[in-house]
């Protein structure tokens, strides 16, 4: 949402509270031009090299895949905020370029490839190495904790980016002239409750 | 030397600080068509520039962790977060305070028009009758000068004109007030209701200072659940949307924006003649001639200037002869404590923003219990539910699923709501080893020296959050979650909020009917300046576990009053 559009949205917010009616419509509209105006332009990476940055592209649709509903975290743009961060950040950049490079050099040992051009299984069977603290040791310690910055900040990036939020299914931030709770939100979380 | 410059007008009050306090006696003041002069350390509020209401996370690059994903490395540059309406914070450049070896304690300060209330819980609770007399029922602290029944005029009209939220309970430790309807509760809140019933815990609609009918010219909440952001339409209670801005509609109100208070300069006779101030924009020191002074700095600040004021022969300050002035500081006890709710998990989806906050509270509920092994008591804050999800949100599904792919993004998506958490605020009693003092030896970057704290909590506090953690576990194991967290060694210091932390600081120029033993009479008239009043949470005699800002716009309403009164009759 532009800044003119926010504005609208709190003018629309003003004027209905006032008149004791809310434009949900008003609201509902500005919503949308948000989710267009993020369409717009192709990202050119600031910090990663284009390999580099074509490997975190694998991984952010890797750790938040595209499914049915919504699409994969490098569609949302998780890849932009990470390098967008990495170029203000040399300390955030070497995490990610140290990183990918153990990455390459890993699946370089395995399967005599880096790790965008491995095959598929091959790329699983090196994350499932590096995905998990219980498989911790000197050998794998760097891709486990380069595992666990990427998966934080893909999954930061996803869920605050417009899909994400769509894709977990947040429905506020808007205006209402009455709060209510749907009874089938009650219902089934007092029919799951032991208390 | 000071000199006054002879065509510098007098203002018939100065008011220095524009927090809750100083918001309250500036709006009062004003209507009874006096002129008051407004002493900020801070600059102006816009809230339509300043308010970032409504914005979603990804309408900045940085999404909210900062520049460089500061947050990643170390605390978040802004306190509270990237979207709160928070000026200010626990650090402010060029103006240090000092903690004594073997103390810990943070002063958070926000100089801005508004202070602390732009962003603050909104929580507004009524003090109780018994609250004013806790050393007559413990033997422990000190009994208040005044009673409940003095307060509760005071409460009445500050809940009718600021607006707060509740239901009439009958509940002796939450008194009930004039209040708007409260909107339904959320699921979790609902669930929480059911297990604190199971317990005999009273759960009871949220006393907010938030107005859900319109107000004098305020629209009601349009439930958006981002008061700590400022609200634009001015639906919740903030000393600048709701009293300032409006107080200086009536012409009466100067404002001295960027104006650190120094010093208050007083005559022979010991009455204050001027407030020193540095303006930050020059550095240049200059003065404000009052008739009268109130203080509203918060307690701290207020402490600090009282002690730094000795032009007039008052080694240990000005207004302290009792030498109580510093002394007395206390925060509220803080502990929390949350939970994974899998009866939430997968909970349908729908908006359940509501109010900046909890729909449902818990009041301290053992008031009169003799078998509890720590005196007083606390209240319990609710939180859960549906909220924005910003940086940060899924971590603990990071951390505690990994993995990845569609299995990571499914589990999110079930978890996604399904926590709750419960905070303790409960209350410190005064002990001689928590104070605020001058530190010898430092200066703020305007030449002014600064407070050194000293900070210690005894046995009653750390076993009062002990009592919390076992209330919260109870609660949470009764909804069916699971505690992962251990049990924190409370007796060894563990667990227990930092002083401060909590931002309930108050007491450090305590009221009393004794000048010995306190710097303010009932009124919060200085003992010993009779032009010189205090209308933050300074004069506060103890700190109830209720927290104390809708206490210190009624005291600050009544001291307006009284002092409006008095000059009135001539008295000052």
């Amino acid at each position: 949402m532009s800044e003119t559009s926010r504005r609208e949205l709190l003018q629309a917010i003003a004027l209905s509270v006032t008149a004791g009616q809310l434009s949900l419509e008003a609201a509902q509209h500005v919503h949308g031009i948000a989710a267009q105006e993020k369409a717009a332009g192709v990202y050119k990476p600031k910090a990663l090299t284009p390999h580099e940055y074509k490997t975190l592209e694998k991984l952010a649709d890797v750790i938040i895949p595209a499914d049915d509903t919504s699409p994969g975290a490098a569609a949302a743009g998780a890849c932009e905020f990470i390098d967008l961060l990495a170029s203000q950040n040399p300390q955030l950049l070497a995490i990610y370029t140290g990183g990918i490079a153990w990455l390459d050099h890993s699946s370089q040992r395995l399967y005599s490839k880096d790790f965008v051009s491995a095959a598929p299984p091959q790329q699983t069977t090196l994350l499932d190495l590096i995905a998990y603290r219980k498989n911790e040791s000197p050998a794998l310690g760097p891709g486990i904790r380069f595992f666990e910055w990427a998966r934080r900040m893909v999954v930061d990036a996803y869920y605050t980016s417009p899909a994400g939020i769509k894709a977990i299914g947040y429905l506020g931030n808007t205006a209402v002239a009455k709060f209510e709770v749907p009874q089938e939100a009650i219902d089934y979380a007092l029919r799951r409750s032991p208390a | 030397m000071f000199q006054i410059a002879p065509r510098s007008p007098v203002y018939d009050v100065v008011v220095i600080g524009s927090g809750a306090g100083g918001g309250t006696v500036t709006k009062v003041l004003a209507d009874l068509g006096i002129n008051v002069a407004l002493v900020e350390a801070g600059p102006m509020l816009d809230p339509q520039k300043d308010f970032k209401e409504h914005m979603w996370p990804y309408q900045v690059p940085h999404r909210g962790i900062g520049e460089g994903g500061a947050g990643y490395f170390g605390p978040s540059p802004w306190a509270f977060g990237y979207f709160t309406a928070t000026s200010g914070g626990w650090q402010l450049p060029g103006e240090p305070y000092t903690v004594a070896p073997g103390n810990k304690f943070e002063w958070f300060r926000s100089r801005v028009i508004g202070g602390r209330t732009n962003h603050f819980g909104r929580i507004a609770l009524r003090f109780a009758d018994y609250d004013f007399t806790p050393y007559s029922r413990d033997g422990l602290g000190t009994d208040w000068p005044i009673g409940y029944d003095d307060l509760a005029p005071y409460y009445d009209k500050a809940e009718s004109f600021i607006g707060v939220t509740g239901s009439k309970e009958g509940i002796r430790s939450a008194p009930d007030g004039i209040f708007q309807p409260c909107p339904p509760p959320r699921v979790h809140e609902l669930l929480v209701q059911r297990a604190a019933k199971r317990l005999n815990i009273p759960c009871i609609p949220s006393r907010l200072a938030v107005i859900t009918k319109p107000t004098n010219g305020r629209p009601p909440c349009h439930y958006c659940a981002q008061c700590g952001r400022g609200c634009l339409t001015a639906s919740n209670y903030s000393s600048s949307q709701v009293q300032i801005f409006p107080a200086m509609k009536t012409g009466r109100v100067k404002l001295f924006t960027n104006a650190m208070a120094r010093e208050l300069l007083t005559d022979g006779a010991g009455r204050v003649t001027a407030v020193a101030y540095v303006d930050k924009a020059t550095r240049t020191e200059k003065q404000i001639r009052c008739r009268t002074v109130v203080l509203a700095c918060g307690a701290c600040e207020s402490a600090r200037l009282l002690l730094n004021s000795k032009s007039g022969g008052n080694p240990n300050g000005l207004a302290n002869g009792s030498g109580q002035v510093g002394r007395n500081l206390t925060d509220s006890v803080g502990y929390s404590l949350g939970a994974h709710i899998p009866a939430l998990d997968g909970l349908p989806r729908h908006n359940a923003d509501g109010m900046g906050g909890m729909h449902l509270y818990i009041p301290w509920w053992l008031w009169d219990a003799k078998n509890k092994d720590f005196p007083r008591g606390y209240h319990v804050e609710i939180s859960g539910g549906f909220h924005m999800p910003g940086i940060g949100s899924f971590h603990t599904d990071c951390r505690e699923h990994e993995g990845y792919g569609k299995d990571l993004k499914d589990t999110i998506y079930k978890h996604f709501g399904a926590s709750v958490s419960f905070a303790g605020r409960g209350e410190q009693i005064p002990n001689e080893r928590t104070f605020c003092e001058i530190d010898p030896d430092v200066v703020d970057q305007y030449g002014i020296p600064v407070l050194r704290f000293h900070f210690q909590w005894t046995d009653d506090e750390l076993k009062q959050a002990q009592h919390m953690h076992e209330t919260f576990q109870a609660l949470l194991e009764t909804m069916g979650g699971t505690v992962m967290r251990p049990k924190p060694n409370f007796l060894a210091g563990e667990g227990i909020s930092m002083g401060g932390e909590i931002i309930h600081e108050l007491g450090t120029i305590r009221m009393g009917n004794d000048p010995a033993t306190s710097a303010l009479n009932r009124y919060c008239q200085a003992h010993e300046v009779k032009n010189l009043f205090v209308a933050d949470a300074a004069p506060f005699v103890s700190n109830p576990d209720k927290n104390p800002t809708l206490t210190i716009v009624a005291m600050a309403w009544r001291t307006a009053e009284y002092l409006a009164e008095e000059m009135r009759k001539g008295n000052v």
